[in-house]
């Protein structure tokens, strides 16, 4: 920054306070930090920590019946926000200041075309309305959308959900804002879209002069897009600077914590197998005699929707022709973008969903088995879901849904179910009285805790998880596959780990088939396929992996040698 | 559970919902010695000189109605009938559509498709016209009434919890139940039906107005409730011609059908939140 020129946007003892039924709370605590022009400011941090509170404060658009401004200055071109009432803020929406949100798939209207909900952003607030289709085709342009004239008679759904995100910026940028703030905006997209949208959003700062302040809780992320970082915690901002000195010199622990929790990919170059967390037991690392594979799947293929009398007939297949095996106690990493199918392969060797070809679960094919003879297998199979919320009954306590596979199975009376499932809390390092809780109660690594914690009631040999820390921030991930390596290493279980992302996959495994349209294009030991990818898809996905905080081209600070935060 | 009472009773409203409900049902119960004069007496006094029904005085509380019989010796019998209909009636409409609507989310595919073309079918049926076929077939009674009503009811109730079931079984904590090898029973019964039971009390309570109204209806066509027996809903229908001439005639029915509807739902409300472990710990 030039520090001569008064900065574009500038927020000065912000404080929100949340509505609770004991009285207000505070959740946003005297935040301060300038956004110059043309710059990019990170805040980073983990969820519940502020950050998008302050974005949504910045846009006005804070849900007034459980939150409340109590103070603080937002000064954006010299002119003062706070004050303004309503009326007078509106216009300053999408003009001056605009938001891109986390999912692009629900921040669009889905019975509305792209071009109508363009064309509905340009033409707000009446001005120049004359040529909103071209206007709109020129946004869609900018963004660098493929075909976009087509793209305008197109619904949300008929776009993949990096194209929708690119609508998305689209819509944010049609009228040119000074300020644009993007609330984790590639979180929810895979890794390979990832990185062309925020080499996107660096391209459009260049073009269109934005300021941008980017929400993220990625420290990969910062790397590949900030000037500045502030690191947030508790509703307050702990840390704040130019990203290289945080990076190099970060002082506070929620600053070291973020970085450390980044996965960094190659960090295990040259082993075989993940990290050994505990001293080296005398397990004999490779037994004598052969044993039964955890699991082994030959030619297994899905479709979905086979047709019937109301609906339409069978579409293409979801997974096709897949084999693989997985030894005891091992890790077989199972990679891809959405849609490639692995998701699809997980529930399959679960029976969840109907398939064709071989599955054998410890050495009993479960193909065409009945309900009845599928419940023993049950108990050596279980699956740890993506969402770990979604896949908890809302209505029911964390005692009881641990509990919950012991009942199915008639294990054990009331009293024993009870001390098993306190014992099962203990192993995920939860509290045992946590156990009369209920899931909302609980936040999103602990819940995802309770998953395992209930996946592991049966004693199983084999865990599928799929996408398990996906929707986990970056420091609840770490620590929750430390606390899978740890259960791998102590009970044996083989993981089928299922994930989009390179770097946990790395982690996490000893063996990894990379997915795509349904195929295994490439499998291998962890070394052979992430030391000498023989895939061109394989190549992509590693290098479609935010890891270097490097000087680029696009970037406006000038300074700075080559760095890695390797 | 005496807790969980209690918690009920520190709202005041619902309290109040409350004794209104309580009052009704010992009025219903206790009808024959509650009231002043017979239901369906017609006394000589009961009308004016010329003949019209006598507004509300000390001898007749609620005044008469067109033929002279005392109208709050026929609302306290009245509430028999009426409650009868509205809780028995909406009760079997709201189980029947929960048992079709869970069956058809829950299963789907061919089962679900013909469950739910059937309900489309009775959904697009004139209910009333329905409700006269069967009841001109069935001897008019009571029972046959509230039994047309649930058969004409249900099906809202069925694509309300079909839809709300198929959004269940979609979740992922089913999936989990299966893959943990739970059976169909189990998965409907502890981890689907708990979901829906906030439609079934909206459904329970608001449906208690519409039951006794729809009973009206029936009634005034000649299928429902045969007079003289009274009804909240007959009586309206009754006297609705007499409203400029004897305002209380409609008024009293309408206002204590107003009244028990509104504490239905009230107290409908308050179940669904303490049954609600969402609430618990918030904020």
């Amino acid at each position: 920054m030039t520090g001569a020129t008064p900065p574009l946007l500038a927020v000065q003892g912000l404080t929100i306070d949340a509505r609770t039924p004991a009285g207000l709370k505070r959740v946003l605590d005297g935040i301060d930090f300038t956004l110059g022009r043309e710059e990019t400011l990170c805040l980073a941090g983990e969820s519940g920590s502020g950050k998008s509170l302050t974005a949504l404060a910045l846009m006005r658009l804070l849900p007034a019946a459980s939150l409340r401004v109590a103070g603080g200055s937002i000064r954006l071109d010299g002119c003062e926000l706070a004050g303004l009432s309503e009326r007078a803020f509106r216009p300053l929406r999408g003009r001056d200041i605009a938001m891109v949100f986390q999912e692009p798939m629900t921040s669009l209207n889905p019975v509305m075309t792209v071009g109508a909900q363009l064309m509905e952003s340009i033409r707000a607030y009446g001005r120049e309305s004359g040529d909103a289709r071209g206007r709109a085709r020129d946004a869609l342009d900018a963004v660098q959308i493929s075909d976009p004239a087509r793209r305008l008679g197109q619904y949300p759904h008929e776009l993949s959900g990096g194209m929708r995100q690119r609508v998305m910026i689209a819509m944010a940028l049609a009228r040119r804002p000074k300020v644009l703030i993007a609330d984790e905006p590639t979180t929810a997209l895979d890794v390979t879209v990832q990185a062309e949208i925020l080499r996107l959003m660096r391209d459009l700062r260049r073009d269109f002069a934005t300021s941008i302040l980017l929400i993220t809780h990625d420290m990969g992320v910062v790397a590949e897009m900030a000037d500045r970082v502030a690191v947030m915690r508790a509703g307050r901002i702990v840390e704040q600077g130019p990203v290289l000195d945080v990076f190099e010199r970060p002082r506070e622990a929620t600053t070291r914590e973020l970085l450390a929790a980044v996965p960094r990919l190659g960090a295990l170059r040259g082993t075989d197998g993940p990290p050994r967390l505990g001293p080296a037991t005398a397990k004999p690392s490779a037994p004598a005699a052969e044993p039964v594979p955890a699991l082994v799947v030959h030619d297994l293929s899905v479709t979905y929707g086979a047709g019937g009398w109301f609906r339409r007939g069978a579409l293409a297949p979801a997974v096709a022709g897949v084999c693989f095996d997985l030894a005891p106690g091992q890790t077989l990493g199972l990679v891809g973008e959405s849609g490639s199918g692995k998701s699809t392969t997980g529930k399959a060797v679960l029976g969840l969903v109907p398939f064709t070809g071989h599955v054998a679960v410890d050495g009993t094919a479960i193909a065409g088995l009945s309900a009845r003879d599928m419940k023993p297998v049950r108990r050596r199979a279980q699956m740890i879901f993506q969402d770990p919320y979604a896949s908890l009954d809302p209505r029911m306590t964390a005692g009881d849904a641990i509990a919950e596979p012991l009942a199915i199975h008639g294990i054990g009376c009331r009293a024993e179910r009870r001390d098993r499932v306190a014992e099962l809390l203990r192993r995920v390092h939860l509290p045992p009285e946590h156990a009369s809780r209920f899931p909302h109660e609980f936040s999103g690594g602990q819940r995802q805790r309770l998953c395992i914690a209930r996946a592991l009631a049966l004693e199983p040999t084999l865990i599928v998880a799929d996408e398990s820390v996906s929707a986990l921030d970056a420091t609840v991930r770490a620590r929750v596959l430390d606390l899978l390596l740890e259960l791998q290493e102590e009970l044996g279980l083989a993981f089928l780990f299922i994930s989009h992302d390179m770097a946990v996959v790395e982690r996490m495994s000893h063996r990894v088939a990379v997915m795509r349209s349904g195929r295994i294009v490439e499998s291998g030991s962890r070394r052979e396929v992430f030391e000498t990818p023989r895939d061109p898809y394989t190549r992509a996905l590693l290098d479609a992996v935010p890891q270097r905080l490097s000087p680029t081209c696009t970037r406006s600070t000038g300074n700075t040698t080559p760095f890695t935060i390797t | 559970m005496i807790a969980a009472l209690k918690a009920m009773l520190r709202r005041p409203s619902t309290a109040l919902a409350l004794l209104v409900i309580a009052t009704v049902v010992v009025c219903a119960l206790a009808a024959p010695w509650l009231a002043p004069f017979p239901p369906d007496d017609q006394p000589f006094d009961g009308l004016s000189p010329d003949g019209a029904p006598l507004p509300p005085d000390a001898q007749h509380w609620l005044g008469t109605d067109t033929l002279g019989r005392d109208l709050l010796s026929r609302l306290l019998f009245g509430a028999r009938t009426s409650l009868l209909i509205g809780l028995v009636a909406n009760g079997a409409a709201v189980a029947i559509g929960m048992a079709v609507g869970t069956a058809a989310g829950y299963w789907g595919g061919f089962v679900g498709a013909t469950l739910m073309r059937f309900t489309d079918l009775m959904m697009a049926f004139p209910a009333l016209l329905l409700a006269i076929v069967l009841a001109a077939l069935l001897h008019p009674s009571l029972w046959i009434v509230a039994l047309v009503i649930a058969l004409v009811n249900w099906v809202q109730v069925a694509r309300i919890v079909y839809t709300e079931t198929r959004g269940l079984a979609e979740r992922d904590f089913i999936l989990a139940e299966r893959s943990l090898g739970a059976g169909t029973a189990r998965i409907v019964g502890r981890h689907i039906l708990p979901h829906l039971l906030p439609t079934a009390i909206v459904w329970g309570t608001l449906g208690i107005a519409t039951t006794v109204l729809l009973e009206a209806t029936l009634s005034f066509l000649g299928v429902g409730v045969q007079p003289p027996m009274p009804s909240w809903g007959n009586i309206i229908f009754e006297s609705q011609s007499y409203f400029q001439s004897a305002p209380w005639l409609v008024f009293c029915p309408g206002a204590v059908i107003l009244l028990t509807a509104l504490s239905f739902n009230l107290v409908g409300d308050a179940l669904r939140d303490l049954l609600d472990p969402l609430q618990r710990g918030r904020g």
